[in-house]
């Protein structure tokens, strides 16, 4: 049997009277890339910021590893430590902290969240920014970097905390045909490592290689 | 100056529409001359019995010098004492009268009558101090105030170096006996009508007058250079008055005429007019020299205010800052309050309401009551940059931040505060530049900073333009290399 990381069930949004996600259920099995897909405004990004407790839902349930999100505000930061621990986030825009450079990005939470010495988060840092091929960049700032690598800085960002479900918002928004392949190589290794990918992409050819893809209308 | 009505064609048709209204002489002359009412009676004041006309002995003087002239009338003209010699320079009046003193800077400067009225330097102490002090000697290490600009102002400056006590300089005669019973300063050094006037309004208590003077010094009228030849009209006046008894008349109507004025009356109707030149004067550059230390110790205060102050507006900036995005709904009402209140109110006010205001509660130093009304006030502005600046963050590093685990103290600490800093760094700068000049309004509290010096300055020497150049040279020379080092923390932390 296989057992889900994530399940999502009949979750609604819904703004200003206006619908934004009606019923949706989703399960996302350990070791297993999902895409979402659909045209832009269907609520792929609302699903993921729900899911990552970013924003409230108005009915339905998310259960993260056994960690459940009831409809309602969000809960305060004080109780989502058993969630931000289990899921990682990555933005379209890559939210890079503008004043860091590329490795403390990557070690500010392993210092001050995980209470890990700077030496070990330094090297932490330095392995994931070598497997995602930008280790030369580390004393980059954001606004140094391209696209393509403050994408995959983002990525080690959320990779660090060794997260069990990873959410990623348009990945290949900022990426050319080449690199979108070799992100979906890079995603697949994370996944053999057992790590769930929860990809919400309009992308068709990127979503492809997904081993399941769910289309919302 | 003596005002000639020459009327026009329209002022013509006027006056015969109105003749029954305007009943006085078309050819009438008026001397036009200048006091400060502030400065209250005996002097100038307003009649409280009609509060649009001044009374006082000044008032009457210039009146009977105005009928000397053959003029029919004197016209009084508001003006801030300290500002009497420049106005006279400019035009703005013929006759300056109104408790003016006679210096050697005030003769090289400008056109000077001949004294009419002697005053005596007086220490006030309080009571239980009677015994103990009598003379300037006695108040080494003791703070000694006076009005600043005044020949009382030079002596204590003279006596600070031989010895050893605190000059304190106010804008006004009133606060400094205020201050000196509630024991922030420990003597008042001012002329004997003053502090006699001080005594009778406190009912003769408080404080007492040392019977001993410190100095003796003499009232005149002042005019400007090119009015020799009136300034010598005006002798004549006062000479005429001295000896047919109505100067004494006036000064005994409003209660100063003591024998001293008679002797003074005696020495002057004696004198050639040649005799009252002063000593000579130094030069324009030995004055410079002569100052440059007391400016010295201005600027330093200035900075001190400003650096203190500054570093309390950062500290109370950024917990209002704080309190009005991550407080409770009272919090931000109360920090929105107390933005806008400050932001509303002149800091003139809030010095006055800290130094004076809560004088009954708490007797604050007046440095201490300086850097704090700077402070606060500044406080709300920089609470206004720093929330701005905290706004200005992208919204997504925080959400991105708080997918990470950070706690909210964490994500200011770390990652909204350090990039909040430098957007807030120009307007930071910008405001400790303001705050640089600002902090010439603390003078009204008796703190002596450069722009007060400089004005004591200019005073004493009748002009503006060397303390005024030296003066801004000096803020230049601390507000430039403030802004060239901002520039630089820009540089070195603009995102690339």
């Amino acid at each position: 049997m296989i057992t889900s990381l994530l399940e999502i069930d009949r979750l609604c949004v819904r703004h200003d009277s206006r619908d934004i996600l009606r019923s949706l259920s989703l399960d996302v099995a350990r070791g297993e890339i999902v895409a979402l897909m659909g045209p832009s405004g269907v609520g792929k990004t609302t699903a993921l910021r729900a899911i990552a407790a970013l924003q409230p839902f108005d009915a339905g349930a998310i259960r993260i590893d056994g960690f459940a999100l009831a409809p309602g505000p969000v809960p305060p930061e004080t109780r989502l430590g058993p969630l931000r621990r289990r899921v990682g986030f990555v933005f379209q825009s890559h939210a890079l902290f503008e004043h860091l450079t590329a490795r403390d990005n990557i070690t500010l939470a392993l210092r001050h969240v995980l209470g890990k010495p700077r030496a070990e988060a330094d090297a932490i840092a330095q392995a994931l920014l070598e497997s995602l091929d930008v280790g030369a960049r580390a004393e980059a700032k954001p606004g140094q970097l391209s696209g393509g690598e403050a994408q995959r800085v983002a990525i080690a960002r959320a990779l660090a905390p060794d997260p069990a479900l990873l959410l990623m918002d348009e990945p290949t928004a900022a990426l050319d045909p080449a690199r979108r392949n070799a992100l979906a190589t890079t995603l697949r290794a994370l996944c053999d490592q057992g790590r769930s990918l929860l990809v919400a992409t309009h992308d068709a050819e990127f979503a492809a290689q997904a081993d399941r893809v769910v289309t919302l209308a | 100056m003596i005002i000639r009505a020459v009327p026009s064609q329209v002022c013509r048709l006027a006056l015969c529409l109105c003749t029954s209204l305007l009943a006085q002489d078309r050819t009438a002359r008026v001397l036009v001359w200048g006091g400060d009412a502030e400065g209250g009676a005996p002097y100038v004041e307003a009649d409280p019995a009609n509060p649009a006309r001044v009374r006082g002995f000044d008032v009457e003087v210039a009146e009977r010098i105005a009928r000397g002239l053959g003029d029919r009338s004197a016209r009084f003209v508001q003006v801030q004492w300290s500002d009497i010699d420049l106005s006279v320079e400019r035009g703005d009046f013929a006759l300056g009268l109104s408790g003016v003193e006679d210096t050697p800077a005030r003769r090289a400067q400008h056109a000077v009558t001949i004294p009419y009225f002697e005053f005596r330097e007086v220490l006030a102490v309080r009571p239980a101090d009677a015994g103990r002090i009598h003379s300037l000697a006695d108040l080494r290490g003791r703070r000694v105030a006076t009005l600043g600009s005044t020949i009382a102002y030079t002596i204590l400056l003279a006596a600070r170096d031989s010895t050893g006590l605190i000059p304190i300089s106010y804008d006004d005669d009133v606060h400094p006996y205020a201050d000196l019973v509630q024991g922030r300063i420990d003597a008042v050094l001012l002329d004997h009508i003053i502090a006699q006037r001080a005594l009778r309004r406190r009912g003769g208590v408080g404080f007492v007058i040392v019977p001993q003077p410190v100095a003796v010094g003499h009232y005149v009228g002042v005019l400007a250079r090119a009015d020799s030849a009136l300034r010598d009209s005006v002798n004549a006046v006062l000479r005429e008055a001295m000896r047919d008894g109505n100067l004494e008349q006036i000064f005994r109507r409003w209660n100063v005429w003591d024998d001293s004025q008679g002797a003074l009356f005696d020495r002057v109707l004696r004198a050639s007019t040649a005799a009252a030149a002063g000593a000579p004067l130094p030069t324009g550059a030995a004055q410079a020299v002569a100052y440059l230390p007391s400016l010295a110790r201005a600027a330093v205060v200035t900075l001190l205010v400003s650096v203190f102050s500054m570093a309390l507006a950062v500290i109370v900036g950024l917990a209002l800052a704080s309190g009005r995005l991550y407080g409770s709904v009272w919090l931000r009402w109360l920090t929105t309050l107390y933005v806008e209140v400050i932001r509303g109110t002149p800091l003139l006010l809030q010095l006055f309401v800290i130094y004076y205001g809560l004088a009954g509660v708490v007797r604050l130093p007046a440095f201490l009551a300086a850097v704090l009304a700077l402070g606060l006030n500044y406080a709300a502005y920089e609470a206004e940059i720093y929330r701005g600046a905290l706004e200005a963050v992208p919204r997504v590093q925080l959400e991105a931040a708080r997918t990470l685990g950070f706690t909210e103290m964490q994500i200011l600490g770390l990652i909204r505060g350090p990039q909040a800093l430098r957007y807030a760094l120009a307007p930071m700068t910008n405001d400790f530049v303001a705050l640089l000049k600002d902090s010439a309004l603390v003078s009204v509290i008796t703190v002596v900073e450069l722009t007060k010096q400089t004005a004591i300055y200019a005073t004493n020497v009748g002009s503006w333009i060397v303390p005024g150049l030296l003066c801004a040279a000096v803020y230049l020379a601390m507000s430039l290399p403030l802004a060239r080092l901002a520039r630089r923390l820009e540089r070195r932390w603009r995102v690339a």
